[in-house]
């Protein structure tokens, strides 16, 4: 599963030869590792106002560049803008200090959500996005660029923690939107004393969310299929949980989990929709029970369990529901109609319940995948399998742990801010929007 | 009583295979490990330490002394968890169990496993006996004459490999000869044997597809289910076999060789209700019999008659009938001894000159009886069965939410283990 070619542009021949070739230098990335400060370097910052906030994670505060430093981070907080001509300033602040930007450097820009009444003031909010997005396409060396939309007196803090930290390696050139709604937390273990239900915990994306849930501080309950039920003994006894062997599309399933976590844990905080599976044929080909069990698995079990955890008291008030979508549902995916239409529909469905969640002080949101090593991908033809790695900012595959560290923040306290959105996990890939 | 009573939280095992099947290279502390270390994950145990876990073998290689204590040693459990070996033939789960409940009522644990496991495939092929006495010598010898003189005693023959049977000691016979004695003397005949195997595998199929056993069995290696269970057996395809013990005990009515472990989570109501798990039922009771299969009279006293004795002292004592009983769990070492057994309570005379009764004990509601299969669709490897069907009961009495049921297992050496479980 390791990425050899990663390995290979990163020592020193390898190096040499790729940049002679012009080929892609994709960077190890710098991941999160529990007690490592957020950032390994000093971060710029265009306004004083969010100096404390930063301080108050530990971050290396500087107001003025000079030309020796090397940034971990540039951050500019561009919530006044409000005319084209103010865009010119962003431009001016990370005109010089991009060059000097470290590997795995973050470049995030504070904005304003548009608003639809002031064509202008839209227009300029608008722009930021066309701006990081591009940015993003233009950093090497591991670095990203992302956008949060503060909305009005909305804090800011648990994503930026996120997405400066190692955890959101692999997103990048993504919009994050934040109301409120965030919770106190304790960093450290942000989900401490929480129940989290994980489906399709045995392998792969489920099992690595499985593992950072529990190594952020929640009491963990692994679910799987029945006849997976070895691989999901070996997740759980590695990382301290629980295991729960359902088939969540049988039509009890529902029933089984609520009466589970209700007289076991007293609850469940944290949902995350994991299970799923593919049966990819073109549509021509497709045969009904394909058609079928993918729907069936992916979608409709999600549907019939958050409609019953929502009218249930099993659900915790200030739960949070993390729905796995895929790039798929969003760009579409030759041979995977079944396969995309299920993970589209997620993302309507998340957006659907995330007024009936926030009444409940909780969230629901979607997270889609890119290109992601596990043993699915592993099955590729390797040809096929290199160049799809490479369709994207990063030139790399993500890693399980990645999508689970974003999974992990979005079931975090402090993420309260974050409803109904799809964060994209994809290294900002080629493709889809 | 004034005692408290152990609760049963529920179970792991994993799947039964056929003896040379997908199990032939795993030995039993492999398979008993991975029992336990499901129990571990279903509940969550990772680096607990428990009052104790007790379990065994019935086939043991000499090099598995410690087996229940190394398979501890190789699970996720605290390694300061004390473990110990039992041995009771085909009883071992079962009285594993009453061991750990005994010790949890007796106030001395608040929480233990009982397990059992048995390999028919990884069996324990020692040097004949003649052999090992040579180089036994050979090993004490101090002079060379000694050398020789020993090695001098060496012939070909020897090196046929000693294998352990499925034989009694005192009598030679098989398992299966023995039971087709008293198949004979209590006149049971194939078609009901047939159909008693026929209800054990339909009754299996039917709680696997309920998803009865998906919080109590775990997969293990290439096996999701019981490799011996055939879902679509039916009277007309036993008919076909041909009798392999006496005139009707076939393969198909006989338990086969098998491969597997079990594994039961017990505690205090106390410990469970503080980790919020629910008890699935309460250990009321047991006893065990034995009879004298090798000088006693082959109708009363057959190799696997000891239940027969137990479970009258057992209602006895708690002032129960046979007919107390929501669920039945008669182990089926083979149709014809269940059939035996019953046909005993519900004989006068039997009733009468054995167990000292005016009445006969009576029959009991076949309707209850291994309601979600048993031994001769599940397999049966030997230790592990008691494990099997405590869980099982169990998670019955749980799931009715009310009443009792009744565990007997036969065993080797004309032995029996018996007990009652009651919903919590």
């Amino acid at each position: 599963m390791t990425d050899r070619y990663i390995s290979l542009v990163n020592s020193q021949p390898g190096r040499a030869v790729a940049s002679r070739l012009g080929l892609p230098r994709p960077a190890v990335l710098r991941r999160y590792e529990p007690g490592a400060p957020l950032l390994p370097g000093p971060t710029l910052l265009s306004d004083a106002a969010l100096a404390d906030v930063l301080k108050g994670m530990g971050v290396d505060v500087r107001d003025a560049a000079d030309a020796d430093t090397r940034w971990a981070a540039l951050l500019y907080d561009a919530t006044a803008v409000a005319s084209i001509g103010e865009l010119a300033t962003l431009r001016e602040f990370l005109h010089a200090p991009l060059r000097r930007l470290s590997a795995s450097g973050r470049i995030v820009v504070l904005a304003r959500p548009p608003a639809g009444v002031d064509p202008v003031v839209d227009a300029a909010r608008q722009a930021l996005e066309g701006i990081v997005r591009s940015l993003a396409k233009e950093l090497r060396a591991g670095a990203t660029a992302n956008l949060i939309q503060v909305e009005g007196d909305a804090s800011p803090e648990s994503v930026l923690r996120f997405v400066l930290s190692g955890r959101s390696a692999y997103v990048d050139g993504q919009v994050i939107r934040v109301g409120l709604g965030a919770a106190p937390e304790d960093p450290g273990k942000p989900l401490s004393g929480k129940v989290a239900l994980v489906t399709g915990a045995a392998r792969g994306i489920g099992a690595a969310i499985a593992e950072v849930l529990a190594r952020d501080g929640a009491r963990v309950v692994a679910a799987d299929l029945p006849a997976a039920g070895d691989r999901l003994v070996s997740v759980a006894n590695r990382i301290g949980a629980a295991t729960l062997q359902l088939d969540i599309a049988k039509a009890d399933a529902p029933a089984t989990l609520l009466g589970h976590l209700g007289e076991r844990y007293g609850g469940v905080d944290i949902l995350i929709h994991n299970a799923g599976i593919t049966r990819d044929r073109l549509l021509a080909n497709m045969r009904p029970e394909q058609w079928d069990a993918v729907l069936a698995v992916n979608l409709e079990s999600q549907l019939r369990i958050n409609a019953a955890l929502l009218g249930s008291t099993v659900l915790h008030d200030g739960a949070r529901v993390v729905c796995l979508a895929s790039t798929s549902g969003i760009a579409g995916n030759r041979g995977q109609t079944n396969y995309a239409a299920s993970k589209a529909g997620v993302i309507g469905m998340m957006r659907a319940y995330a007024p009936a969640f926030a009444k409940r002080a909780g969230t629901i949101n979607a997270i889609a995948p890119g290109f992601i090593d596990t043993d699915m991908t592993q099955a590729m033809p390797l040809a096929a399998r290199e160049v799809a790695r490479r369709l994207n900012s990063l030139q790399q595959a993500g890693l399980p742990v990645d999508v689970a560290e974003t999974a992990a923040w979005l079931a975090s306290p402090g993420a309260g801010g974050v409803n109904g959105q799809v964060i994209r996990v994809c290294g900002q890939s080629l493709v889809g929007a | 009583m004034p005692r408290r009573r152990a609760a049963v939280l529920g179970g792991n095992r994993i799947p039964f295979a056929r003896a040379d099947g997908p199990y032939a290279h795993a030995s039993n502390q492999d398979m008993l490990t991975a029992a336990l270390d499901g129990l571990v994950a279903r509940f969550a145990l990772q680096d607990e330490r428990l009052g104790e876990v007790a379990a065994g073998a019935v086939i043991k290689h000499s090099r598995d002394f410690n087996l229940t204590r190394e398979a501890v040693l190789g699970s996720w459990l605290a390694a300061s968890t004390p473990a110990y070996d039992v041995q009771q033939a085909c009883g071992t789960g079962l009285e594993a169990t009453l061991l750990v409940a005994n010790k949890i009522a007796l106030g001395q644990i608040d929480v233990g496993v009982a397990g059992g496991v048995d390999s028919a495939s990884d069996a324990p092929v020692a040097v004949n006996d003649d052999l090992r006495q040579i180089l036994l010598d050979l090993n004490r010898s101090r002079s060379v004459g000694g050398v020789v003189r020993a090695m001098s005693r060496l012939r070909p023959g020897q090196l046929k490999p000693s294998i352990p049977r499925n034989a009694e000691p005192r009598t030679g016979l098989s398992m299966g000869e023995h039971a087709a004695i008293t198949a004979r003397e209590w006149g049971i005949g194939r078609i009901e044997q047939d159909e008693l195997a026929v209800a054990s595998h339909h009754n299996l199929a039917a709680a696997y597809e309920r998803g009865f056993f998906s919080d109590l069995v775990t997969p293990f290696l290439t096996l999701t289910r019981d490799q011996n269970l055939r879902p679509d057996t039916s009277t007309e395809k036993l008919a076909a076999l041909r009798p392999v013990f006496g005139d009707t005990m076939t393969a198909g009515n006989s338990t086969p060789l098998s491969d597997g472990a079990s594994t039961v989570l017990l505690a205090s109501d106390e410990w469970a209700a503080e980790r919020s798990l629910p008890v699935l039922a309460h250990v009321v009771d047991g006893e065990t019999a034995a009879v004298d299969y090798v000088h006693g009279d082959p109708r009363a006293d057959g190799l696997l008659m000891a239940p027969v004795y137990a479970v009258p002292r057992l209602l006895e004592r708690n002032k129960l009938t046979l007919a107390d009983f929501d669920f039945y769990e008669i182990h089926e070492a083979f149709a014809s001894t269940v059939l035996a057994t019953l046909a005993a309570w519900e004989d006068a005379e039997f009733c009468r000159s054995r167990l000292g009764r005016a009445e006969p004990l009576g029959s009991l509601d076949r309707s209850r009886l291994n309601v979600a299969g048993s031994s001769l669709a599940a397999g049966h490897p030997f230790a592990a069965t008691g494990g099997r069907i405590v869980a099982t009961l169990a998670k019955l009495l749980a799931e009715k939410g009310s009443g009792r049921g009744l565990i007997s297992i036969c065993a080797a050496g004309g032995q029996g283990v018996v007990a009652i479980l009651e919903a919590a």
